[in-house]
This record gives C-alpha cells, structure tokens and sequence, in this order.
C-alpha cells in the first residue's frame, strides 16, 4: 500500500540533508522504505541546480562570506536559489511509477500542495505558466527545483514564510528578474511548525495517500492529531 | 544497435533538453546505469541506458532540445558484431537518396571524420551525392521550408538533428549563422551543382574565431508577438497624434464598496473582486454619454460603433495581447469581473479564440496594477482613445480645508487629437470620474 513518512527534520545543515536524501532515494529504488516527505530549515545557502548559470549568483564569494552564506552546487533542475532560516523546505521521495509517471504533473502537484497551504492561512497564490513555482501576484513565494532518478524524486520546493528577504540580493532567483516575497510580508505571522502541518496535509490530499502522513514515533500526538 | 530515445516524462510533457551525457561514445554502459540526464521544467532526470553495451553513436548533443521519442544515441549490445546487425548493402545511388546521405559530409572535405567504434557507419557517399541537390526525403515543416526559400538555403546541405534526421528551424537557423554572409548563394533557385569545397571550409574557419572574442552581445529573433506588437506602436503613434490627459480620481465609494463584496465574490463566484471592472463601468457609462470616444476614423469620415466592447490589455510572459469584453455596456461589475478573469487566465494560457481579440472599440489598460502611477498609453488602433489606470493608494487629500486619507487613483486617457479634442476628453473623463467618487450601484 502506498505511504509516506514524514520527517520534520528541524535545522539542518544544506550537505547534511543532501547526504540524507541520498541514502533514503537509494533506499526507496530499491523498495527498502516507503515515500518520504522531508521538512527542514536550512541555515543561509545559496545553491545552484545543475543547468544553472553561475553569472545569476550576483555576490562574489568573499562577500557571501562576509554575509554567513555557503554556496553549493547541486544536482537538482533549475536554476540558483538561496534557503535560509524562515523558509520551509521540503524534499519528498518518492517514487513517481507508484504515482502517475508524469514529471510535469508532479510539478504541478506540488505547486498545488504549496498553493492549498498558503490560502489556509488566507493567501491567494497561484500558477504563472510556463515560470514553475509558487506565485502571489506577479511574486514568487516558493521555489521548485527537483531532481529524478529511476522516476524516485529528490530535492524539492522551498516556500518563504519569514526568510529574510534581503538575502536574495546577492542572487537572481532561479535566472528571473521577478521579485520574491514571504508570507511574512504579506502580513501573515505564522510558525514554521502551523505551516509545515498545514503542508503535511494538503500533501497527503494532493498525494492521495490512503492515510494521512504517518509521523515517526518521536513526533507529538498533537501534530499526528492536526495531520 | 539498440535506440536510445527521448523518454516520455508525462503527458504534458512534448520535448526535453538533453542537459549532460554521463558517458562518451566508445564508453561501456550497463543496463539501467544512468546515460545522460534531461532537463523539463525545474526538473532534472537521469535517464538509464536501456542496454548493456558499447555507446556507439551520440546524435544529440548537450543543450539540444528534442521531442520525445526522438533517437539520441545508440548503443552497440556486446557480442553482435555491427556488419551481422545492419548489413551496409545500398548502393551508392540509392545512398544519396537518403537523409542520411545529407549528414555526411561532402567528399574531399578534408577532414574525414573520426569513427572510431562504429562499424556500421555507411561509408561516405561516393560523388554520385553532388549530381543533384537532392531534398532530404524526410518530412519539412512549412516554417523550414519558407526559411529556406526566403534565404536561399539548399536544404540538402542542412545536417537535420530532429526525429529521423529531420531538418528543424533551429538546424537550418544554425547552418545560416555558420554562413558567411558572402557564401550564402545569391542567384535565386539551386546552384546548379554544390561546391564542395565552400560550406566546409566556412565551417572551421569559423569555429575557432570565437573564443578569441568573448561575445559583447547575444542576438536573439524577435518572437512572432514581439514582431507584432512592434508593428502596432509603430503604426499607432504615426496613425495618430497622441495626446494624454491625466484625472486624478478618489475611489473611496469604490473601496466600500469592493470591501463590503469581496468576501462573498470569492466564495460564491471564486474570483476576487478588484478595482477593474468598477473602472470598466464607469468608461461605459462616459462612452454612452460621449460616443465619440467609442469611434474610429475612416478617411474623412467618423464611424461611431454602437456596440461598447472594451479591450482589457493582459502582460503576458513576454508580450501582451488585447481580448476583447464584448457588449461591455450590458454587464455589471459582477459580470465585468467575471469577463476579465476569463479573458485574462485563458489570454495566459494560450487559448483565445482568434475573434476575441478583434472588434474592440475602447481599450482600458490596468499597468497600477504592477505599481505604475501614471502612464501615457498608446492607442489600439482603430480606436481613438485608451484609459490607463494607475495604482489605488491611500493619500491624504485636502477636503473642505482638512486632511482626509482617501484612496486616490490616477486615471490617464490617451486619446486621437484628429478626432477628439482636450475639452471633450476632458468632460469624458470627468463623467468617469462622478460615476467611481459617487458610487452607488449596487455590483452583484
């Protein structure tokens, strides 16, 4: 039966996650564990997908130094992106050929999970064709960037809910010209944790799991109980 | 030999960019180890050999953008020896009738080309190929063949990289930039035989130039829309003498009223409730009153149109495009609302009807909503006149000698002076501008 397990993964830091998700994708195509879906925070990362143009990173390295910023290439699609503390991150692994076998409607899957959440806590959000990602008006609030092998997915999508802003300037999000904004500045307060759950669900409706999201053991009751 | 293809990644999905080969030709690859990685929309796949063997043959190179199912390279599967696989028996004349005969390269180049690890390679052509320009016998686009026949391009020297070696407006775009500008063939119709030795030496004469001068600038053709709307400004601007009058509105009645319907337009229609259609209406009204505004001019004579259908402009990624709100004089605001939202998600998608952006008799265009104040618009030709409407902020305004916040918004109409003179825009302007600071109607 299908399933996915979710780990709120707290603070990590960006090449922990990454070896993390390494060992779980190995790991789900052989058919050891079940989906995943991964939510963390990362501390100031600017990481640059595989087709990505290093000339969008606009900061040299002494300067993201200075700033506390580590840059990190990666293998995932897109183009460069920051995460910091403030933002969501998710990484879901899953196997798509237990899914629909569709790359793109993967993609919208996941636009749809970020879009449910965001108006559960009244922010209307929606699609820009053709700029994948996550939009407020002609703002992007979150970011896709995934990376597929043998149709198990890796990487993921990362929503602002209080990033501080500021620190896209040393980059042009994902090659766009287009500003960013947060939930925070569009004048929603909201946890991280409140997010992640409202996540979690709308991930598990997109998803169609048969059950909701099933925590690990060390997870509270009450966050089984809003799942 | 065994076909590697462009997977299908999903059903929407058409064509993918193959990004990185994780092998080189003459590599041994197993079964399901990964062999190259694509790139669709955010996404990047690795895609695993669908054979073990040797990797004889990459046709696509990094950066190319395929169809699905298109072959990108071919492996040789350990043991079969090429010759038993693909026995190379066309005679000479029959190769050249071939589109593969096309991707050889002519004779006495110069350059044979390497082939190492691919024994199944037909062997060049003999001269027979230069004995007519043959057209490559596979399917050409219209859009290839009115590129060739616009420059001049013997097509069956075009090296196709699309599915079956078909010839591709990208091919034939790249085989014009590796032309010098004197070699392309001036006289019209085909030269009577190739010269061998032309194309080829252009070729590498060529390549190496280019990293010795780091390109100053990128030249890109302008998109079908872009030559397009090029075309109207220009046009527009010397149809007409522009003129622009701005009125600066308080929308305060408007922004009661938007508040007191905003929730229940999203519940019971799930659209929001914007400043727009309040503005539509109100130019709806003032066009009744002053018809001339809602005219077009045609030679000496005016033409007044009885139906009001507004253009609504929409941005689009890259350009923007007119759809047209027909009858707009018989909808409300609840109706108007509902008519934008449309327009504009299906002008987005990609999937207006062509007659829905024709016919227009007044265009409205909404730029406050990126944050512009104040614009001067260009007219939509044959129209006479467009309404620009800036953003609505909070301002404090001096009312009976105190200060008040009140939402202001500028409105701006760019209007024809052949037709329409300042006094009359004026009055039509200052008729919008009643209707939205005494608002009443009710919108729903």
């Amino acid at each position: 039966m299908r399933n996915c397990c979710l780990r709120e993964l707290g603070r990590m830091d960006y090449p922990s996650a990454l070896e993390l998700q390494r060992r779980l994708v190995a790991d789900r195509q052989q058919g050891k564990i079940a989906d995943h879906l991964l939510l963390v925070e990362h501390p100031h990362v600017v990481t640059l997908g595989r087709n990505g143009h290093r000339e969008n990173l606009l900061a040299s390295d002494e300067i993201l130094e200075r700033a506390g910023v580590a840059f990190h290439p990666t293998d995932r699609g897109g183009d460069i992106t920051y995460h910091g503390p403030g933002q969501l991150v998710g990484y879901p692994i899953l196997d798509l050929r237990d899914w629909k076998r569709d790359v793109g409607a993967y993609v919208r899957a996941i636009e749809e999970v970020l879009i449910g959440t965001l108006a559960d806590f009244g922010i209307a959000a929606g699609r820009i064709p053709k700029l994948t990602g996550v939009w407020v008006q002609e703002r992007k609030i979150a970011a896709i960037g995934v990376h597929i092998s043998r149709w198990v997915t890796s990487h993921g999508f990362a929503l602002n809910v209080s990033t501080d802003l500021s620190y896209f300037q040393y980059i042009v999000p994902c090659g766009l010209t287009k500003p960013v904004t947060s939930m925070a500045a569009l004048g929603v307060r909201a946890t991280m944790e409140d997010v992640g759950y409202s996540l979690a669900a709308h991930f598990n409706r997109v998803f169609d799991y048969p059950m909701p999201l099933a925590a690990p053991a060390f997870a509270g009751a009450r966050k089984r109980e809003l799942i | 030999m065994t076909d590697v293809v462009m997977p299908q990644m999903g059903e929407s999905i058409v064509e993918g960019t193959l990004t990185k080969w994780l092998k080189k030709p003459g590599d041994h690859v197993e079964r399901d180890e990964p062999l190259f990685e694509i790139s669709t929309d955010k996404v990047d796949t690795e895609i695993p050999s669908p054979a073990a063997g040797t990797l004889a043959e990459v046709m696509v190179e990094e950066g190319k953008t395929v169809g699905i199912n298109t072959v990108v390279a071919r492996i040789e599967e350990n043991g079969a020896s090429g010759a038993a696989a693909q026995p190379p028996v066309q005679p000479p004349a029959a190769a050249a009738q071939r589109p593969v005969a096309a991707e050889q390269p002519p004779v006495g180049a110069g350059h044979a080309r390497p082939a190492p690890a691919a024994p199944v390679e037909m062997p060049p052509p003999p001269a027979e190929e230069s004995a007519s320009p043959a057209e490559p016998t596979g399917p050409l686009s219209p859009l290839v063949r009115k590129l060739a026949r616009e420059n001049n391009i013997d097509l069956s020297r075009v090296k196709g990289t699309g599915a079956g070696g078909r010839i591709s407006k990208q091919d034939v775009e790249s085989y014009l930039a590796q032309q010098p500008a004197d070699t392309v063939p001036a006289a019209p119709g085909r030269p009577p035989a190739p010269v061998p030795a032309a194309p080829p030496a252009a070729a590498p004469a060529s390549a190496p130039l280019a990293p010795a001068h780091p390109a100053k600038t990128r030249i890109e053709p302008l998109s079908t829309m872009r030559i397009k709307i090029a075309e109207h400004m220009v046009l527009s601007k010397r149809t007409s003498p522009h003129v622009t009058t701005i009125h600066r509105v308080d929308m305060t009645a408007v922004a009661q009223m938007r508040e007191r319907n905003k929730a229940s337009f999203q519940a019971n229609y799930g659209f929001s409730l914007t400043y727009l259609p309040f503005i539509t209406r109100a130019a709806v009204v003032a066009l009744r009153q002053f018809p001339l505004l809602n005219a077009s001019l045609d030679g000496n004579n005016i033409v007044y149109h009885n139906e009001i259908n507004i253009g609504i402009a929409v941005a689009l990624e890259n350009g923007l495009i007119v759809p047209v709100i027909r009858g707009a004089d018989e909808k409300n605001v609840l109706g108007l609302q509902r008519a934008v939202v449309d327009l504009a998600a299906r002008a987005r998608s990609r999937q207006l009807k062509p007659d829905e952006v024709l016919g227009g008799t007044f265009s409205i265009t909404n730029f406050g909503s990126f944050g512009s104040l104040v614009g001067t618009p260009i007219i939509n030709q044959p129209q006479v006149a467009i309404l620009g409407i800036g953003t609505v902020d909070k301002t404090p305004v001096v009312i009976n000698d105190a200060i008040a916040i009140r939402s202001i918004c500028h409105l701006s109409l760019s209007f024809d002076h052949r037709l329409v003179d300042g006094a009359l825009a004026d009055q039509f302007m200052t008729k919008i501008k009643q209707v939205l600071e005494g608002w009443t109607e009710e919108v729903q």
